[in-house]
């Protein structure tokens, strides 16, 4: 019998998960976060993994390695991350739904790449599992200080697009919807975790297996033949690059491109690129709304993200419990920023305690979007340990203390 | 020409390469290969790094893919993967291919990912104005090396053949005819196929070396071939022999070729009557 598979039309449905359920709930089974992450990647249709083994992420590189051969998909150990996310590209050029995850200094390596499939616009999904940073830094301790390189790492004036999901099922989910940003807006989608919800574990509901998955990537709706020009946008924006070897000869470059593919260092021609793949990525904030919790009648609102949107809802629980009236708005997409929901969401707040494990990477970003008038008071933490809820709490009532007239 | 009305994308034109430059010959050597071999460059995807001798790749009216520095082979390898139907050409450099992208070429000769990899070697970076690569002859001027190179260069055809190239072949642009059939015994191969090319970078080495015109430096890779060689010594154009870096006597030819699973068949991806496979 043939061995024989091919790519990249992902028609074979995924294997069986780990036996579904336990004793109490027969319907969740207890999955870690990067087990989610991989199965939903594999229910939305990824069928080429590529990646170097780092901690914390490596456990997603070795579900891929297990499943994908299962289910018509490549899995490869490349030789550096570089390597990995440029196969990546070169899967995803060739028609497949590519992904690869890593964690800092493997992030750090695939910044080029980023960059380079911004421009091209070459849809993947490059999961960041972060830890204690910068450098080699702290394997595997948690942090959050990966946010600002997200979104500007890569040389340039990048329009990026990053997920940060808050539990274990959002890992799947969002993983899944990074998928789906990716392949309709052609571009790379970031879903950037920490260590603590890749590594933890929760009961969930899996994706029926035996569900197909999607159907390929569409292709341009303009004809091959010598007019075809592969970067003219569609009505939102967006490039549809045919895969290559299906009828349309063109070319994809890193260097500015005008319509048809070709190099030019026409500044005029260049801004408008820019412009446009920043206006495409837009919707994005639309398609990935926040998450909130106790927010309605909130004075005091934390904002928090990944694990420590976790620990802040302890913290809004224990300063309700206080009198405090507190609430929590959690942003699931951190680039673009969802400014104007940002703003919606805290308008009137008395104070805005933005929690995060970095110095106050996205705080800045909430700063920005509220302008001065609003008291802030981040909550910030770096090292390798999560912000307590009752570091949180403290934090909060301290500076309620200095900020509200009481 | 027909050929190149078929092969070429005339509004890429006109090319970058400097007159003299030796990729021109290799690049119109290469056009008589696929214009023989090829119908149509339907399923044909060239990919390539940066450098001068990548950007030919988005001349040819085929799939071109213009990456990222030195990591061609990694966008080539997915690619493949993905679509191992594809003909897959990877145009390198030597600074593209040899020194940022180093480890790419070992791996990918390791994987023996079916391709063909195509590497000028100049011994120079060109674009970026002269300076020294890693296949730089020791005593040779660069914009990097004013006292001239005091390294040692790579020999890129033996560096592939350690990490497991099933084919390994050099040729160089004084002879396109050797180099179309080498070219085309590479297309030929199952597996990794690496064919380093000499040629010249009339315009910074040849230049900065006092080599002469573009037509000189062609006749000093002749020494390589005693029947062909023209006595370089003699001509007032150049420095004396003794004193002027050069190419050492390099071999040219097929030095290797042999036959084990692709990366591909390795792993059960595609298919096409192979013998893995059933
Ligand atoms: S700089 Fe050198 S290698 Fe580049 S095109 Fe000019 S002559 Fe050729």
């Amino acid at each position: 019998m043939s061995r024989a598979r091919r790519l990249p039309e992902p028609t074979r449905p995924l294997p069986p998960a780990a036996p579904a359920g336990n004793g109490a709930h027969p319907t969740l089974t207890l999955v870690q976060g990067n087990e989610a992450c991989a199965r939903g990647a594999l229910a939305a249709g990824c069928r080429f993994f590529a990646g170097y083994p780092i901690s914390p992420s490596s456990e997603i590189a070795e579900l891929m390695a297990r499943e994908l051969p299962g289910c018509g998909g490549v899995f490869l150990q490349m030789e550096d991350e570089m390597a990995s996310l440029g196969a990546v590209l070169g899967a995803s050029l060739g028609g497949a739904r590519a992904m690869t995850a890593t964690s800092g200094p493997g992030f750090s390596l695939m910044q080029e790449h980023l960059g380079y499939a911004s421009l091209a616009e070459i849809p993947c999904v490059v999961v960041d599992v972060m830890r204690g940073g910068p450098s080699t830094g702290l394997p595997t301790l948690p942090a959050q200080g990966d946010v600002m390189q997200a979104q500007w790492g890569s040389h340039g004036d990048r329009a990026a697009v990053v997920l940060a999901p808050g539990g274990v099922a959002e890992m799947l989910e969002l993983t899944r919807v990074a998928f789906e940003l990716a392949e309709r807006l052609r571009t790379p989608v970031v879903v950037l975790a920490d260590e603590v919800i890749a590594h933890m574990r929760e009961g969930m509901r899996l994706p029926d297996a035996s569900q197909a998955p999607p159907p390929p990537r569409p292709g341009p709706a303009q004809p091959p033949g010598p007019a075809f020009a592969p970067y003219r946008p569609n009505a939102a924006g967006v490039a549809e690059l045919p895969a290559f070897g299906r009828g349309y000869r063109f070319h994809v470059t890193g260097l500015m491109h005008d319509e048809r593919g070709r190099p030019t260092s026409d500044p005029v021609v260049a801004a408008a690129l820019l412009d446009r793949l920043e206006r495409k990525v837009a919707p994005a904030v639309d398609l990935v709304p926040a998450d909130t919790y106790r927010l309605a009648d909130a004075r005091v609102v934390l904002v928090a993200y990944g694990i420590t949107a976790r620990i802040a809802r302890a913290a809004v629980d224990a300063l309700r419990d206080q009198g405090v009236p507190a609430g929590l708005w959690r942003p699931r997409l951190l680039w673009p920023v969802p400014e104007q929901a940002m703003a919606q969401a805290l308008a009137g707040a008395e104070l805005v305690v933005v929690a995060e494990m970095n110095r106050g990477q996205w705080a800045r970003e909430v700063d920005r979007v509220l302008g001065p008038g609003v008291p802030s008071a981040p909550c910030l933490k770096a090292g390798g340990s999560v912000i307590t809820a009752e570091e949180l709490t403290q934090h909060v009532l301290g500076a309620r203390a200095r900020t509200v007239a009481p | 020409m027909n050929t190149e009305k078929r092969l070429l994308r005339p509004d890429m034109m006109p090319h970058m390469l400097c007159p003299g430059c030796g990729h021109g010959i290799v690049f119109e050597a290469m056009l008589r290969v696929l214009d023989r071999r090829f119908a149509t460059l339907d399923q044909v995807v060239f990919v390539a790094g940066i450098g001068c001798s990548s950007r030919i790749v988005g001349y040819i009216d085929a799939g071109t893919l213009h990456t990222t520095h030195g990591r061609p082979l990694t966008f080539a390898t997915g690619l493949k993967m993905a679509r191992p139907e594809l003909t897959v050409i990877v145009v390198t450099g030597d600074g593209d291919g040899l020194s940022i992208g180093g480890n790419h070429l070992i791996h990918a000769a390791r994987r023996n990912v079916d391709l063909t990899c195509l590497l000028f070697n100049n011994e120079v970076y060109g674009m970026t104005g002269g300076q020294a690569a890693p296949t730089t002859v020791r005593g040779a001027y660069t914009s990097t090396t004013p006292g001239g190179n005091r390294e040692t260069p790579f020999d890129a055809a033996r560096l592939a053949e350690a990490a497991g190239a099933t084919f390994v072949a050099r040729a160089q642009s004084y002879r396109p005819q050797l180099f179309e059939g080498i070219l085309e015994q590479a297309l030929d191969h199952r597996g990794f196929a690496f064919l380093e090319v000499l040629t010249d970078c009339t315009e910074y080495f040849g230049r900065t070396n006092r080599l002469g015109t573009g037509v000189d430096l062609l006749q000093s890779q002749s020494r390589a071939e005693p029947a062909i060689g023209v006595d370089l010594a003699a001509r007032p154009t150049l420095r004396p022999v003794a004193e002027t870096a050069v190419r050492p006597t390099l071999p040219m030819g097929v030095f290797h070729q042999s036959r084990r699973p692709t990366l591909a068949e390795a792993l059960g991806v595609g298919g096409g009557g192979d013998e893995l496979a059933r």
